[in-house]
C-alpha cells in the first residue's frame, strides 16, 4: 500500500481543454452565461466602431480635390484633401513661408535636447539639461521671434497652429516647474508669512478655472500696467497658463517633499548646509524623484489645457482648426469632423506618449526600491 | 591665562553667531520683506487700476447690477427677458452653471463607475473596450471634445421638418432634443405624497434594520422592500388614481416644434462632453480603488461563506470607497470648474452670460472677473467641505 502510493504517476500533458486559444477563449470570454452576453455585447460594439472608423477614414473618404464640393455628397466619409491643403497652416498658422525653415529648427534643436534626456541610458545628463533648460530657450526665442543676426522680425500675432500650442506649453512647463518648487518649499516654510501668501495663491488658483485666470491675464492685466505699457497677447496668455499651472505643480512637489524622512532634513542641518544647499542638494533630488508621474501628469494637463487660449483669441493648433472648418471654399458636411480627428489625433499622440514615457519611469522607479 | 579664560567661557556657553546670522533674525526679515513687497505691488497694481479706469471713464462698484440688461439668454431656469437687471443675468447664468454641472456630476460618476469596473472585468473583450475608452477620451483636450459634440455632431443633424423620431414622442434635430414634457392632473399630488412617506419610510427602516443587525446579527432585505416603497406602492397609487399625468408632446408646426420640452445643443454637447472627459478619470480612480482593497479581505469574505454578490456589497466597495472618495471630490471640482468651456459653444453659463456678455457691455471688468472667481471659490469650498464631510462619515472607525 504504502509504496503504491509513492510511486509518482506518470506525467501527463494537461487536457487539450485547459490550454490553447479555445481554453483561452473559454477562460476569458465565454466562462457563463452572463459573461458570453458581455461578450456577445463587446464584440457588438468594437465591431460598430472598428467598422464606422474604417468606413468614415478610409472607404466612403474623399482623398483627392480642390475644394469643399469633393466631399459633398451622401454618406460621404472624412475630407481628406481639407487636411492636405491647410496643413501648413496647421502646423505654423500664419508664420511667412520663406521663415518656416525657423521653426523646423527649432523643432529640430528641441528634440536633440530632449530626446537624450528622455533615455535613461544616455550620460551626461548634466550638460543636457543645460543645454535643455538655458541655452535651448534663447535660442529658440530668437529663431522663432528674429529681428536679430539678420533674421527678420516674425510678430506673435503671425503665429498660430501647433507652433502655438508647443510654445504655450513648453513656456508653461519651465515657467511652472521652479515656480511651483517655491511655492511647495513656501508652503511648508516654518516662517507664517511665506506660508500663508503660498497657501493662499494655490488654494486661490486651483478653486478656479483656467478660463477665468485667462480673461484675468488677457482683460485686468492691462488695467494693472501703467498706460501706455501693453504685453503682447501671447506673452498674457503665458502668463495665465504658467501661473495656473505653478499651483497644481506646487501640490505636486509637495506630496514628494511629504515622502522626504525627517532624518534627511536633520541629516543636512547637521552637516551646516545653508537653507538653499540643503534643499537643491539633499531634498529636492529625492522629493522630485518620488513625483515624476505626478509632474508628467501634471505636464499632460497643461498640454491639453493649452487649448484654452482659442477663447482670448489665439490661434492654437485646435482654434486654428476651428477657424478653417468656418472656411466656405471648403464647406461640406464632413469638414469639421475631418478637422476634429486631425487635431485630436495630434494631441493624442502627445498626451499617449507623455503618459506612457511616465508610466516607463515609475516601472523604473519602482525597480529602485525593490533593491 | 586670558586666552583660556575666553576659551572656557566659549565652551560654557554656546558660541553666539553675528546678529544677522541667527536663525530668527533671519526669518523675520525675510517675512518683512516679504510683506513689503506684496504691499509695493499691491499698491502699484491698485493705483494704476484707479488710473486707467479713470482714463476709461468707468466708474468702480456694484451700481451696474441694478441697470438693464438688455439682452437675451437662450436658456434660462428663472424667468429672464432683456428688460431685466445684470443682477438677475448673474443668477441665470450661475442656475445654469449649476444645472450641467450637477447632473453631469451624477452622469459623469455612474458611466466612470460601470467603466472603471468593466476595466476589472475577467472578460478579456469588455475589459480591453474599457482601456481604449479610457485611454482614448483622457488623453483629448476637453474643449476639442465639446466642439466635436456640438460642431461635428449636433450641428449636423438635419432640420426640424427632417428630424430624428425617437421612441415615445421625441425629435432630435439640429435646434436641439425635443421631448414631451409631463403635466400633473388633479390627484398626482397624492402619488407626490406616497413617494415622499415611502422614501421616509425607506429611512426609517434603514436605521432599524441597522439596530437589528447589531443586536442579533440578521440582516432585513432593505434595498427591495425600499423600491417597494418607493416604486411599487405609488405606481399602484398611480393606477388606482387612473393615471393622473398627462404629456404635453412636441409637434412640428411650420417650421419649428411647439409644446413638449425643449434641450438646446449647447447644453446637450456640454452635458456630453463633460460626462464623457470626467467619466474616463473616475473610470481610473474607482479601478485603482478596487485594486487597493486587499486580496486577504475578498478571500475571508468568501470563506466566511457570503456570496460573491455580497462580498463586493458589503466588503470590498464599502473599503473600496474611504480610497476613491477623496481624488472623486477633485474630479466633482473639476467638472465644476470645467463646465466654464461652455463659453466656447455659446451654452449660456456663468462664465458666458456674466464674464462674457456683462462684461462686454458694462466694461467693469475687476468687479465681474473677481465675482466670477469668487463664486468658483466658493462652490470648490463648499464642495470639498461636504464631500470631507461625507468622507469622515464614510472613514474607518476603529473599535
Amino acid at each position: 500500500m504504502v509504496a503504491e502510493t509513492a510511486i509518482a504517476p506518470p506525467v501527463e500533458r494537461p487536457p487539450r481543454s485547459a490550454v490553447g486559444p479555445v481554453a483561452w477563449m473559454r477562460d476569458n470570454l465565454f466562462s457563463t452565461w452572463g459573461n458570453t452576453l458581455l461578450t456577445l455585447i463587446g464584440l457588438f460594439i468594437a465591431y460598430q466602431a472598428v467598422a464606422g472608423i474604417v468606413s468614415w477614414g478610409i472607404l466612403s473618404a474623399t482623398f483627392t480635390g480642390a475644394d469643399g464640393s469633393a466631399c459633398t455628397r451622401e454618406g460621404a466619409g472624412a475630407c481628406w484633401p481639407f487636411i492636405t491643403a491647410k496643413f501648413a497652416q496647421f502646423m505654423y498658422g500664419r508664420y511667412p513661408g520663406p521663415e518656416r525653415w525657423r521653426v523646423d529648427l527649432v523643432y529640430g534643436l528641441a528634440l536633440a535636447g530632449l530626446v537624450p534626456l528622455m533615455i535613461p541610458r544616455v550620460p551626461g545628463k548634466f550638460w543636457n539639461a543645460v543645454y535643455v533648460f538655458a541655452v535651448f530657450p534663447v535660442a529658440a526665442y530668437f529663431l522663432l521671434v528674429g529681428g536679430a543676426f539678420g533674421m527678420s522680425h516674425v510678430g506673435t500675432e503671425l503665429w498660430g497652429g501647433l507652433l502655438v500650442t508647443l510654445v504655450v506649453a513648453t513656456v508653461g512647463i519651465t515657467g511652472s516647474f521652479p515656480l511651483g518648487i517655491l511655492l511647495a518649499l513656501g508652503r511648508r516654510s516654518k516662517m507664517p508669512v511665506v506660508r500663508w501668501v503660498s497657501v493662499g495663491f494655490i488654494e486661490l488658483v486651483r478653486g478656479v478655472p483656467l478660463i477665468t485666470v485667462l480673461f484675468m491675464a488677457s482683460v485686468m492685466l492691462p488695467l494693472f500696467l501703467p498706460p501706455g505699457m501693453t504685453f503682447d497677447k501671447l506673452l498674457r496668455a503665458l502668463i495665465g497658463v504658467a501661473l495656473f499651472s505653478a499651483a497644481y505643480m506646487a501640490e505636486v512637489v509637495r506630496g514628494g517633499l511629504q515622502a522626504i524622512p525627517r532624518g534627511q532634513f536633520e541629516a543636512a542641518e547637521a552637516l551646516g548646509l545653508s537653507y538653499p544647499k540643503r534643499m537643491a542638494f539633499i531634498v529636492l533630488p529625492q522629493a522630485l524623484k518620488v513625483v515624476i508621474p505626478g509632474i508628467i501628469g501634471t505636464f499632460i494637463g497643461l498640454f491639453k489645457d493649452t487649448s484654452l487660449v482659442l477663447i482670448i483669441g489665439l490661434f492654437d493648433l485646435l482654434g486654428i482648426v476651428q477657424l478653417n472648418n468656418a472656411d466656405q471654399k471648403w464647406f461640406s458636411p464632413t469638414t469639421a469632423m475631418t478637422g476634429y480627428v486631425f487635431a485630436g489625433f495630434i494631441f493624442w499622440a502627445f498626451c499617449f506618449f507623455m503618459s506612457r514615457y511616465s508610466q516607463m519611469i515609475e516601472r523604473r522607479l519602482a525597480q529602485g526600491e525593490r533593491k | 591665562m586670558a586666552v583660556a579664560t575666553g576659551e572656557r567661557n566659549a565652551v560654557r556657553s554656546a558660541p553666539r553667531a553675528a546678529f544677522f546670522y541667527r536663525p530668527e533674525v533671519r526669518q523675520a526679515i525675510y517675512q518683512v520683506v516679504t510683506v513689503v513687497a506684496l504691499a509695493i505691488l499691491f499698491y502699484i497694481l491698485v493705483t494704476n487700476t484707479a488710473d486707467n479706469l479713470r482714463r476709461q471713464n468707468i466708474a468702480s462698484g456694484f451700481e451696474f447690477v441694478d441697470r438693464t440688461a438688455g439682452f437675451d439668454v437662450s436658456q434660462s431656469l428663472i424667468a429672464f427677458d432683456n428688460s431685466m437687471t445684470y443682477g438677475r443675468a448673474f443668477f441665470v447664468g450661475l442656475l445654469n452653471t449649476l444645472l450641467v454641472a450637477g447632473l453631469g456630476i451624477v452622469l459623469a460618476t455612474i458611466l466612470g463607475f460601470v467603466i472603471g469596473i468593466a476595466r476589472l472585468s475577467r472578460n478579456w473583450l469588455v475589459a480591453r473596450l474599457a482601456t481604449v475608452y479610457v485611454e482614448t477620451i483622457r488623453n483629448l483636450p476637453l474643449l476639442l471634445q465639446l466642439f466635436f459634440w456640438y460642431f461635428a455632431v449636433l450641428k449636423s443633424l438635419p432640420v426640424p421638418r427632417q428630424s430624428h423620431v425617437l421612441p415615445g414622442g421625441g425629435f432630435l434635430n439640429v435646434r436641439g432634443l425635443y421631448l414631451p414634457s409631463p403635466v400633473p392632473e388633479p390627484g398626482f399630488d397624492v402619488v407626490a405624497l406616497a413617494i415622499a412617506i415611502g422614501v421616509a419610510v425607506s429611512i426609517a427602516i434603514h436605521f432599524f434594520a441597522r439596530r437589528r443587525q447589531m443586536q442579533t446579527g440578521q440582516r432585513l432585505p432593505v434595498l427591495w422592500i425600499s423600491l417597494a416603497l418607493i416604486v411599487l406602492v405609488p405606481l399602484g397609487v398611480f393606477l388606482y388614481l387612473g393615471q393622473p399625468l398627462g404629456f404635453d408632446y412636441p409637434e412640428l408646426k411650420g417650421f419649428n416644434f411647439q409644446g413638449g420640452m425643449v434641450l438646446q445643443p449647447e447644453f446637450i454637447a456640454l452635458l456630453l462632453g463633460l460626462s464623457i472627459y470626467t467619466a474616463s478619470f473616475i473610470a481610473e480612480i474607482v479601478r485603482a480603488g478596487i485594486q487597493g482593497v486587499s486580496k486577504g479581505q475578498k478571500e475571508a469574505a468568501l470563506a466566511i461563506g457570503l456570496s460573491s454578490g455580497q462580498v463586493l456589497r458589503l466588503v470590498v466597495i464599502p473599503q473600496a470607497m474611504r480610497i476613491i472618495i477623496p481624488p472623486l471630490t477633485s474630479q466633482f471640482l473639476n467638472l465644476t470648474k470645467n463646465s466654464s468651456l461652455g463659453v466656447a459653444i455659446a451654452y449660456p453659463d456663468l462664465v458666458s452670460v456674466w464674464a462674457g456678455t456683462v462684461l462686454n457691455q458694462t466694461g467693469q471688468a475687476v468687479e465681474v472677473i473677481l465675482v466670477t472667481m469668487g463664486v468658483y471659490l466658493t462652490l470648490s469650498l463648499l464642495t470639498s467641505g461636504f464631500m470631507n464631510w461625507f468622507n469622515k462619515h464614510m472613514a474607518l472607525v476603529e473599535r
